[in-house]
């Protein structure tokens, strides 16, 4: 479908060279190269792929939190806070995703790359506010999408959907007022992960009392 | 002499020059601009979160809702992810059919933006000349999906129906003669394809008329020349994109550079400006919209001679045609199916990304095998350029905070989600 300048295969084959022994593990998918690099190596893999000759990823495109905890409604067996980072190189036409996994799940914690790319600063933010992802080095390390004294990261999935508060106009005080919400979680339709054969449209269903919310 | 302090100033967030909810905490030095601190999320909905808790269907109109000024090309960027997972190829009329509406959306929401610009800048009657032109582009939305903005018409696997064969007509009314009544009516006689084929043909002369009114007047380049400059090197690494990035002199467009649907077998030139200031992304703009006015004749004329579907015919992504619902027992069961439980989409990850009007646009959705997505990321194109505007705004004056603002493009819909 994306007719990139450079065969997916070969851009892994760049990739690894440039990061060398930073590379966790690495993958082609849909067209698309997903490289793993661990914590206490992201901020100097991140440098390599934004000055590497050929990888040149002049861009960050997106930086995004990702919570695992609920993987497949099961119980997730490795670090529950993941950063997925999209980038681009304008020069060389060519993107590259790479994902890091937060190695404390109590306090996730990672390097900001704001120095290696100026496009960070708000997806910084945003991650932090969202996922309470905390990025060492960020100098405007705000909540940026939620309300002005908002309490915990809603991206999380142990925060419910309708949240724990709601605000109303209270006629007697005369004044916009916080309270517990009062309407009721509902989930109209269930969540369902099927066996690995379903998604090619053949086999008979299972799991499907397995649910989720 | 007595100690002179900075001033601060909030700014919105119900200001008619903020575009929406935009709330500006900004610090002055005599009138010249030292900090400028936006503050967004007023119109955060968790857009993401609420498609973690809804099928892939289900999730499909919120997208319209992200920039609503251009929905159907949001639409699209969701409806390539879930394809490029699934492997799904779109029949290829619906493809020209997405890039020919995807092309009326970046007319529709470049003309918002002119108006709106333009009223900023102290031109009303710009707002209403682009106005004029939007409300027939809103026809061909409602004529094709039913709905004037919010249209949900491209769907996962094509789009939900093809182009009618007749447009609706004004009716006769008391307050409309039969001679003004057949003059409004003139050009809906046909198709839909007449009636864009109709726009197409005039829509150069209305670019004329806009330009008449802002390219070589005076006050618009007082207030646009020289002021939010962004050079190449800056903009790329603040994530710049679309006209942002190219008033900048960068030739990247995602339709050229990483084509999808039928881009790469349509003509059309890309506009880059050459300084980066508020004036160039405006020329830039302006250029796009005659490209895409070539783009659309391309298509009205290829899908003139080409009938054929408009969505795949796997019952498993797209509902079966609703006549042989109501006869076949499979079908029904499908349909039942599809709209209870949703499709399942195979896990793995995928990013799409489209030249959206304002930038570019991306989704990235993270599947685990259900049929609701586990993650969904929306990578507005609005955000980062937002993000930089304490950088562009400073040492500017302060009429030039709003003339940055309209140069930028921001829709808070999308920035926040």
């Amino acid at each position: 479908m994306a007719g990139y300048a450079i065969a997916p295969e070969a851009l892994r084959d760049h990739v690894a060279r440039a990061l060398g022994e930073l590379v966790v593990y690495m993958e082609v998918a849909l067209e698309e190269v997903t490289v793993t690099v661990a914590a206490e190596n992201y901020l100097s893999a991140m440098r390599i792929l934004h000055d590497h000759e050929s990888c040149a990823f002049d861009t960050l495109i997106d930086l995004c939190g990702v919570d695992y905890s609920t993987y497949k409604n099961r119980p997730w067996e490795g670090r529950r806070f993941a950063v997925v980072v999209h980038l681009l190189s304008v020069r060389l036409n060519q993107r590259l995703r790479v994902r890091v996994f937060c190695p404390d799940d109590e306090f996730p914690l990672l390097p900001s790359v704001i120095d290696v790319w100026a496009a960070t600063n708000w997806f910084e933010r945003e991650a932090f506010d969202l996922y309470g992802i905390v990025f060492e080095g960020h100098p405007d390390l705000r909540r940026i999408l939620t309300d002005y004294g908002f309490i915990g990261h809603p991206f999380r999935k142990d925060f419910p959907l309708s949240g724990y508060t709601e605000m109303r106009y209270d006629a007697e005080r005369q004044r916009v007022i916080y309270q517990p919400v009062t309407i009721v979680p509902r989930e109209v339709t269930p969540r369902v992960v099927r066996e690995e054969k379903y998604a090619g449209f053949r086999g008979a269903p299972v799991d499907q009392t397995q649910t989720h919310g | 002499m007595a100690e002179i302090k900075n001033y601060t100033v909030n700014f919105g967030p119900q200001h008619p020059a903020a575009h929406g909810v935009l709330r500006l905490v900004l610090e002055f030095d005599g009138e010249v601009v030292q900090r400028a601190d936006p503050h967004v999320g007023l119109l955060h909905r968790a857009t993401e979160k609420l498609a973690e808790h809804k099928t892939y269907i289900q999730s499909l109109p919120y997208m319209d809702r992200l920039d609503y000024v251009s929905m159907m090309s949001n639409e699209h960027a969701y409806c390539l992810a879930i394809e490029k997972l699934m492997g799904i190829e779109v029949p290829i009329r619906a493809q020209y059919i997405r890039v020919m509406f995807s092309e009326i959306t970046r007319i529709m929401n470049h003309l918002m933006w002119l108006g709106s610009h333009g009223h900023d800048c102290g031109s009303s009657t710009v707002l209403i000349y682009t106005f004029r032109e939007r409300e027939d582009l809103f026809d061909m939305y409602e004529a094709a999906s039913g709905a004037r903005m919010h249209a949900a018409y491209f769907r996962p696997g094509g789009v939900y129906r093809d182009l009618p064969d007749t447009m609706p007509q004004y009716a006769p009314s008391k307050v409309r003669s039969a001679k003004s009544l057949a003059r409004i009516n003139a050009n809906r006689q046909g198709s839909l394809l007449d009636f864009i084929q109709d726009f197409v043909e005039r829509f150069p002369k209305h670019m004329d008329e806009y330009e008449v009114l802002l390219t070589e007047n005076r006050i618009w380049k007082q207030r646009t020349v020289g002021v939010g400059v962004v050079s190449a090197e800056r903009a790329i690494n603040l994530g710049m994109t679309g006209p942002m990035l190219r008033g900048s002199g960068v030739a990247w467009d995602l339709r050229r550079m990483q084509p999808y649907e039928v881009y790469d077998q349509l003509e059309f030139d890309i506009p880059v400006g050459k300084t980066g200031d508020c004036y160039d992304r405006y020329l830039v703009r302006i250029e796009e919209m005659r490209q895409s006015n070539r783009i659309i004749q391309q298509c009205i004329d290829w899908l003139r001679e080409n009938p054929g579907p408009v969505i795949v015919d796997n019952y498993k992504v797209a509902l079966p045609p609703r006549e042989r619902m109501k006869t076949g027992m499979e079908d029904l069961i499908h349909h039942f199916k599809l709209t209870t439980e949703g499709m399942y989409v195979p896990e793995g990850e995928a990013y799409a990304a489209i030249e959206h009007p304002k930038g570019e646009f991306g989704i990235y959705i993270l599947s685990d095998g259900a049929n609701k997505p586990y993650r969904l990321k929306i990578r507005a194109a609005g955000f980062p350029h937002l993000a930089a505007f304490d950088e562009l705004a400073r040492g500017h004056m302060m009429t030039d905070v709003t003339t940055i603002i309209g140069s930028l493009d921001v829709v808070f819909g999308e920035i926040d989600r």
